[in-house]
């Protein structure tokens, strides 16, 4: 730990074997937790616990000797809390799976699955962190990226392979696959913020106008990423996913800000999104829908029965929740996807579901942090982006399940059932996991100032 | 970059404070209106999962949860359903609870605050948590005394019998008639307990309804010890005072005359107030409730009881003296209201605990139905002392009317309820509520006399076997055999 004072820049340190000891206590808990929910509900620890915990372990302890591989000096505590939130979830698809089957219901199995895609998500977490060794590549390609977003975004409402699920237009078939390209695009109009911005903030944040004590760019730095955000949310809109439009609107005002250091721009997207919000209430019949229920679900009991049931399983899990496969999280309609939150909070009780709200914020913050340290303005940017889209998918879903805002439909990220969630998530973490690499890593000067046995010292400990 | 970085880091820390403070809202603020919301099926679910407290009478079960292979785990089953069924009343997963089921609910099913303790214990070692138990008061073989004699006249008799200690306010039998089956209703086969449900209800002979406590209809004569008792202490007869007979009561300037049941004479005028209580005599007591006044009638009745549902545990009627406590009665109505018709209305529990007044020496005790509640481990919660409500008569004068009860046994009406070498006091009641139905049968009780151990109502509404109906050829005999199941 000790530098001589020649030593200029701080050097952290690694820190893997950290991550090493608190990956086996999320691994701990993915796997007792799946050993619980057989003894709450058969009595007996489930048959799959040596394949399904030893496919897990190996799941995460891959993931772990791919960040020393290729990303040595990466946040050691993301990828843990990562696995446990992830196992966490597994467990509870499962556990609804029993319920779902006992009440002979058409729905399930999701466990398997999610299980695939959590594996098929750790192995493009894998693929990102070994073939993306530097972020700043991204930058070279944001305007594919920004392409890439709007054609993702298109795809569920072109014939054939669009597919519309639950009134909304959202999602996209191959063959048995289904996708949700909202999440994918997501990560591609994050990087083409950071990237867009990055070459234009300066242009941005001086020259313009004023307008109302608000300087104003001009339009042809502001235009080209105005019309990207203003082709995703109004394709979400037509889409109905007002959950997916909520969050690029926010990512989209939150880079804007950073960018330009402008708060100003907050003040906008605030007024922008109560008049976009006001519309919407206005000349959507599903938006207004989901306002009343918010307002008031008891109103039309039959109507509101998904957040009715929510409410009813929050409450029965109490403070300390009915326990592992104890409770009833499957009279929720979706407890396994949309609403797993509520399912969390039923049978691990308000402590349960403060500690995963707490996780989801350790992520937050830690990959905040990553933006704070990070050297560049690109990674930076792109930290920034994914760290408060993050929260704010957090915020949206775990709100809209606990009534503190309307409904709007995101997925909880690593808990809920889904494949594109699952997957995108894990690519999150790994570009994160990446910035943060390039950012602790020794800068090259300092192993040349430094000697070798300082430089040595540095990697063992 | 940064200042804007470590603004997002204070907005994203605010947005997971509000989600936090949102879960405490929810699952602890909010959390028991949320639970007791109506179709909370969790809530539901969760009690019929688990293993609920007994109910006992006895030393035995009536009531209990055993184990089944199903969703819930827990059956309730009630040992002698028909019998017991207007006191434990029952416990449905669509209909929800009734009787003691209802009124101990949070005991039962283990949610009470004094379990807290043992719900902790529960949690940390795992445990199912477990309801504590309810023994009532209930005497079996007075209730299967009471039953028998209900049952005894026929299937579509309408009647309740309620018997109690008047010393303490145990209830020592709660019978209706026609009754159910609670095993019906707690059925785990929904569709069963829909149709049986529905069957229920649509019987004209109402049997969900514990007319023990629930049904008031007019006491007719067995009031007479209500009226009885406002004489002697308002207007200080005593047993060989004389006061008004004969055949009819006049009244000046109305056109209505009070008779005796089959037009007799009451054995001439004037007669002695033991001989007018012997026989029933209507125009004594109708005389009597005019001398009195309403004033004083209505105190009385009070004092005794009515306008009030003394029994916390059952759903209840409060009986009354009058349909609206400030309306002035005119004389021919305050006079019918003297023999216990016009709108005196009375239950069975009511009408029991007059008859346990007079024979405690003037005291009401408040009547009871559970003896004791414990909790899973067998320590006791709760066990009620006896409570006096109220002192209706004085020690002496309630002994006055005490032994014209017993007179009305040994040489009068009440004949039929005599037990051989027991003193037992006792009233007869022939109501009549329309003319063209039945009148009611009442037969009010106790034994024995000079240190009471059981008062008894019975009233039969209608009987199948018999048209004759009267209060102390129906009535009598029932109160007999529970009083001798107690004595015995």
């Amino acid at each position: 730990m000790s530098s001589p004072g020649a030593t200029p820049a701080w050097i952290p340190r690694k820190r893997r074997t950290a991550e090493l000891g608190l990956l086996l206590l999320a691994i701990a808990i993915g796997i007792g937790s799946y050993a619980a929910v057989g003894l709450g509900i058969d009595g007996t620890v489930p048959a799959g616990i040596y394949t399904v915990g030893a496919v897990y372990a190996v799941v995460a302890l891959g993931a772990h000797v791919a960040v020393r591989r290729f990303a040595g000096y990466a946040d050691p505590v993301l990828l843990p809390v990562v696995v446990a939130l992830n196992g966490i979830g597994l467990t509870m698809i499962y556990r609804i799976d029993l319920g779902l089957e006992a009440n002979g219901s058409g729905f399930g199995p999701f466990a398997q699955g999610q299980l695939r895609w959590t594996i098929l998500g750790v192995l493009m977490f894998v693929a990102v962190l070994a073939l993306i060794r530097d972020h700043r590549r991204l930058q070279q390609y944001t305007y594919t990226f920004g392409l890439g977003a709007i054609v993702l975004l298109v795809l569920p409402i072109l014939p054939v392979i669009g597919n519309a699920k639950r009134g909304a237009q959202i999602w996209i078939q191959l063959g048995p696959f289904s996708f949700q390209p909202a999440e994918a695009a997501k990560i591609a109009l994050a990087i083409f913020f950071a990237g867009y911005l990055v070459a234009k903030r300066d242009a941005l944040a001086l020259a313009g106008r004023r307008v109302l004590g608000v300087d104003l760019p001009r339009g042809r730095d502001l235009g080209p990423i105005l019309l990207g955000w203003l082709v995703s949310v109004g394709i979400l809109v037509f889409q109905r996913d007002l959950g997916s439009s909520l969050l690029f609107f926010g990512l989209f005002v939150v880079m804007l800000y950073v960018a330009t250091e402008r708060p100003g721009w907050l003040v906008v997207g605030g007024l922008l999104f109560a008049a976009g919000a006001w519309f919407g209430y206005a000349a959507f019949g599903h938006v207004r829908d989901r306002f009343d229920a918010w307002l008031d679900p008891w109103a039309d009991p039959d109507k509101n029965y998904q957040i009715i049931t929510a409410l009813y399983g929050l409450a029965h899990g109490g403070l300390l929740g009915r326990g592992w496969g104890q409770g009833s999280p499957e009279m929720t309609p979706f407890g396994f996807s949309d609403f797993i939150l509520s399912s969390i909070g039923e049978e691990l009780g308000l402590t349960g579901l403060m500690a995963v709200l707490v996780a989801y914020g350790l992520i937050v913050e830690r990959g905040l942090r990553i933006a704070l340290t990070c050297r560049d303005a690109f990674g930076k940017l792109l930290a920034v982006g994914l760290s408060v889209s993050f929260a704010l998918q957090v915020f949206v879903v775990a709100g809209g399940v606990m009534r503190l805002i309307p409904l709007t439909g995101l997925t909880a990220p690593f808990l809920a059932a889904g494949g594109s969630s699952i997957i995108m998530n894990w690519i999150i973490v790994a570009l994160l996991l990446r910035i943060s690499d390039q950012t602790r890593r020794p800068a090259p000067e300092v192993s040349t100032i430094s000697g070798d046995d300082q430089t040595q010292v540095v990697k063992l400990s | 970059m940064n200042k804007p970085v470590r603004a997002m880091a204070i907005v994203c820390l605010l947005m997971f404070l509000a989600l936090l403070l949102n879960a405490n809202v929810v699952q602890f603020v909010q959390a028991d209106d949320l639970n007791a919301k109506e179709g909370n099926r969790r809530v539901i679910d969760e009690q019929f999962s688990r293993e609920r407290g007994a109910i006992i009478v006895d030393g035995e079960p009536i009531a209990q949860s055993v184990p089944v292979k199903d969703k819930w785990q827990f059956q309730r089953k009630y040992t002698d359903p028909k019998l017991y069924a207007p006191v434990t009343g029952y416990f449905s997963y669509i209909y929800g609870r009734e009787g003691i089921e209802q009124s101990y609910n949070d005991i039962l099913s283990g949610s009470d605050d004094r379990l807290f303790v043992n719900r902790v214990i529960d949690v940390i070692s795992n445990d199912q948590p477990q309801g504590g138990s309810v023994e009532l008061t209930l005497d079996p073989a007075a209730q299967k005394a009471a039953f028998d004699g209900l049952a005894d006249l026929g299937e579509k008799t309408r009647g309740a019998v309620v018997a109690l200690n008047p010393q303490n306010g145990d209830i020592l039998a709660m019978v209706s008639q026609p009754t159910y089956n609670p095993n019906a209703l707690a059925s785990h086969d929904l569709d069963k307990v829909t149709t049986a449900m529905r069957r229920l209800e649509n019987d004209e002979n109402q049997p969900l309804i514990n007319r023990g406590t629930q049904t008031t209809l007019p006491p007719g004569s067995t009031f007479k010890a209500v009226t009885a008792a406002a004489g002697i202490e308002d207007l200080g007869l005593k047993a060989d005072d004389d006061v008004r007979g004969g055949a009819t009561l006049g009244f000046p300037g109305i056109d209505y005359k009070l008779t005796n049941q089959g037009g007799s004479d009451c054995g001439g005028n004037p007669i002695t107030f033991e001989r007018a209580l012997e026989v029933s005599c209507n125009v004594s007591f109708g005389w009597m409730a005019g001398k009195v006044g309403q004033d004083k009638l209505a105190e009385q009745a009070t004092k005794f009881g009515f306008g009030s549902r003394p029994l916390d545990d059952l759903s209840s009627a409060a009986s009354r003296f009058t349909a609206d406590p400030d309306a002035e009665l005119e004389a021919p109505q305050l006079a019918q209201s003297g023999i216990g018709q016009y709108e005196v209305a009375a239950t069975p529990l009511q009408m029991a605990m007059v008859a346990g007044t007079v024979a405690n020496d003037g005291v009401l005790m408040k009547p009871r139905v559970v003896r004791t509640v414990r909790a899973p481990n067998l320590s006791i919660l709760e066990q009620p002392e006896p409570q006096e409500l109220e002192r209706a008569m004085s020690a002496s004068d309630a002994r006055e009317l005490n032994d014209m009860m017993v007179a009305v046994v040994d040489d009068g009406t009440g004949s039929p309820a005599a037990i051989p070498g027991v003193k037992v006091g006792g009233k007869t009641g022939t109501a009549e509520s329309a003319p063209d139905r039945p009148p009611y049968a009442w037969f009010i009780s106790f034994a024995p006399a000079d240190d009471p151990q059981v008062a008894v109502a019975v009233l039969v509404e209608s009987a199948q076997n018999t048209s004759d109906i009267g209060g102390g050829r129906l009535g009598g005999p029932i109160a007999r055999s529970v009083m001798e199941a107690v004595l015995r």
